[in-house]
């Protein structure tokens, strides 16, 4: 685990979410019984920062409230049953909601401390910062090279072949697939297996160096052991980025994050260290999606 | 729910095997009846074209000794001026008159002229003119019959008597002699293909048409193509969903259904009466029937962007691609096979249309060859329908001819269309 202080979780919450007494309103309205977020939301290396988030799908609100950090070189998972808005809040990150007809998001979120929905914030190099990975694997249907190197073209981040040739090899690497693909670089990148499709599309997303990666359940369409060797990759990634990612397996979260934060009905209700989350959860709520009386 | 004992559903299930089964098997066979409903018809269809048309593509011709008399021509030199005054048709009547000697009487003479075609003359007027040093000399030619001759010999085929219609009994007996002796022949139609059309069945060609055809395909394409394309790409990945665009969606499918002569009657209005372009013109036709292949176009092409799968889009956004570059780099390219495709069945659609080219004037008697798009022209489908109209009997199997031609240009174009569909599409 990195070096990383936290402030001091629940109080602070409830103080965040004292200043906005409509949400709580809404919030008691609909379920009484969470209210405040328990545990350590927050951190004071945040790499993302998000304030009183709230999302709505036209009249449906999908997102009540939600206050959360993600620190540097952190991974951060998110757990909670179907339905619960963890994919929603995670793709607030990097703004793929604005493709939605009718999905709003209200909320204070920033990434070093400059504002993602600002009026005047161009998605373009907000999302070569944010970069994505997919539940599933979804490469081009180009060559195993031209997924990797589309990043860096359309962003004209190398000027010469060889620079390019260089950041493709490197992504590649860094993904741990180099050695299997070195030799089919002009070969389709759909005709790779499951899970290197996926590792594909993780050499892409970092083949732009972006400084956060989300995650939404990368694993959830791979076997066991193409799995691991993701989960692996994601712990080796954390040196150079920040991590967020949605999982619905529990051991990945407890194997890959340092932080987990739970997830129900739109409301985040505890995020804790992923040892503490696991071992001795602070909400009721959590320690019965956990033990699996629910999910 | 009465609980039931596993023995008791699979009984159930057993007791409704047999008539699933049925139900499979007749759906199966109306299925299997239909395809054949089809290919028997398309198979009637060419059946009877192609009996009626394919005598079209020989032409009977006659075999003259021509001698370019400068006294009979007329003329002493050959250049523009004098081979436009020159008397071809009094050589052509000297070498019948010389063929057939104890033909004497004015009427008899007449009716032995009418053995041949009255444009035979522009034959020998087109080979004196590419070989000046044959006036003077004789030679050996054969020209096109006459079209009542033609059909007297092509029906000789079919009986032994013969069609005589017109023929008089004298004129069909020089027509056998001349057959006995090898100097009436059916020869290939070149001038099927190479003129434009004419009041005389044995000179009128598809070659007018076609081009005409061409041109004005041309100019539907070169505008209906990037126009609907466009429209398609706006509408399905720019455009806001709300009142507006429902509004004209709902217009670009009503303009699908509406009848073409309608868009006719628009092009005269606007095109020729208000813009004052010229009548019987490719362009005006091209312009007429790009509004009408468009929303055709424009659907088929918003189908084939909706069937390219989100997972791409959303990858090439995730990766900070801006929304042109998602469409330009990824949509465009997978949806391009179904575009083509839709654009193939406008164009298919646009080559077989009539009606609005009546309207703006391509059904007038246009002789010439257009050489561009501005030319009078007239196109196949019109050319099919005034040749139907005609009341000489040559002209029927000159009918099934150009239908024979309009569906060959289609199956080149469909042909194209599978081609460049598989090159496009990718295998991956």
């Amino acid at each position: 685990m990195t070096t990383m202080t936290l402030n001091a979780g629940p109080a602070v919450a409830a103080g965040d979410q004292a200043k906005n007494p409509a949400a709580e309103q809404n919030a008691v309205k609909t379920n009484a019984e969470i209210v405040k977020t328990v545990g350590q939301p927050f951190s004071d290396q945040a790499k993302l920062r998000m304030r009183n988030v709230n999302v709505f799908y036209g009249e449906t609100q999908a997102i009540h409230d939600v206050s959360l950090d993600i620190g540097r070189n952190e991974v951060v998972a998110m757990i909670g049953p179907s339905g619960c808005g963890k994919s929603t809040f995670l793709r607030c990150l990097n703004r793929m909601n604005d493709t939605i007809e009718g999905c709003r998001v209200e909320g204070e979120l920033t990434l070093d401390g400059e504002a993602i929905y600002g009026p005047k914030v161009d998605v373009v190099p907000l999302r070569a910062r944010v970069g994505m990975v997919f539940q599933k694997p979804n490469p081009f249907p180009k060559s195993i090279y031209d997924n990797v190197a589309y990043g860096p073209k359309i962003h004209g981040i190398a000027s010469r072949r060889a620079e390019l040739d260089e950041i493709v090899e490197n992504s590649l690497r860094r993904a741990g697939l180099w050695n299997e693909v070195k030799d089919r670089l002009d070969k389709p990148g759909t005709g790779l297996s499951g899970g290197q499709q996926q590792r594909l599309c993780i050499a892409r997303a970092i083949a732009v160096s972006p400084e956060v990666i989300l995650m939404d359940e990368p694993c959830s369409a791979l076997d066991p052991i193409a799995t691991a060797r993701i989960e692996e990759l994601i712990d080796e990634l954390r040196e150079n980025y920040t991590i967020a990612i949605v999982t619905h397996s529990m051991q990945q979260a407890a194997r890959v994050s340092q932080r987990t934060a739970y997830f129900h009905l739109g409301k985040l209700v505890e995020v804790n260290d992923t040892e503490t989350v696991f071992t001795n959860p602070e909400h009721e709520l959590t320690e019965a999606y956990i033990t699996g009386r629910f999910g | 729910m009465t609980d039931m004992t596993q023995t008791q559903v699979r009984e159930r299930i057993e007791a409704r095997l047999a008539s699933r089964h049925r139900k499979e098997k007749i759906f199966r066979g109306f299925g299997i009846a239909s395809i054949a409903f089809g290919v028997l018809a398309v198979l009637v269809l060419f059946t009877d074209i192609i009996s009626k048309g394919a005598s079209a593509f020989v032409q009977s011709q006659i075999q003259l000794q021509v001698n370019y008399d400068p006294a009979e021509l007329g003329i002493d030199k050959v250049d523009g001026e004098s081979l436009a005054w020159a008397n071809f048709d009094g050589v052509i009547r000297s070498a019948l008159r010389e063929r057939f000697p104890d033909v004497t009487g004015r009427r008899d003479k007449r009716e032995l002229y009418s053995l041949v075609s009255n444009g035979a003359g522009f034959n020998l007027r087109e080979r004196l003119e590419s070989n000046p040093a044959l006036l003077g000399q004789s030679e050996i030619v054969w020209v096109n019959a006459d079209d009542d001759v033609d059909t007297y010999v092509k029906s000789l085929s079919k009986s032994a008597e013969g069609f005589l219609g017109r023929t008089s009994e004298q004129k069909a007996a020089w027509i056998r002699q001349l057959r006995e002796s090898g100097e009436l022949e059916k020869r290939f139609n070149t001038t099927f293909f190479t003129n434009g059309d004419s009041r005389e069945p044995e000179q009128a060609g598809i070659r007018a048409a076609l081009v005409g055809s061409l041109l004005t395909l041309l100019v539907t394409l070169a505008l209906s193509f990037p126009i609907g394309v466009a429209a398609a790409i706006y509408l399905e990945e720019f455009a806001p969903k709300n009142r507006w665009t429902d509004l004209i969606e709902v217009n670009i499918n009503n303009l699908a259904a509406v009848p073409s002569i309608v868009f006719g009657l628009l092009g005269l209005a606007i095109f020729i009466n208000f813009f004052e372009m010229p009548r019987s013109a490719p362009l005006v036709g091209g312009l007429v029937l790009t509004l009408m292949t468009l929303p055709t176009i424009i659907i088929s092409s918003r189908a084939s962007l909706k069937s390219v799968p989100p997972s791409i889009r959303e990858a090439a956004m995730g990766m900070g691609a801006s929304r042109m570059q998602v469409v330009l780099h990824h949509v465009l390219p997978l949806a391009m096979p179904g575009m083509l495709t839709g654009a193939i069945i406008g164009m298919a659609q646009a080559l077989g249309e009539t009606a609005p080219l009546l309207m703006i004037g391509m059904v007038a008697f246009i002789v010439d060859v257009p050489h561009g798009i501005t030319d009078p022209s007239t196109v196949l489908p019109v050319q099919i329908f005034l040749w139907a109209d005609s009341p000489e009997r040559a002209f029927v199997e000159r009918t099934s001819a150009a239908i024979m031609v309009l569906l060959a240009v289609l199956i080149t174009m469909n042909t194209c269309a599978v081609w460049l569909r598989k090159k496009l599409e990718r295998r991956w």
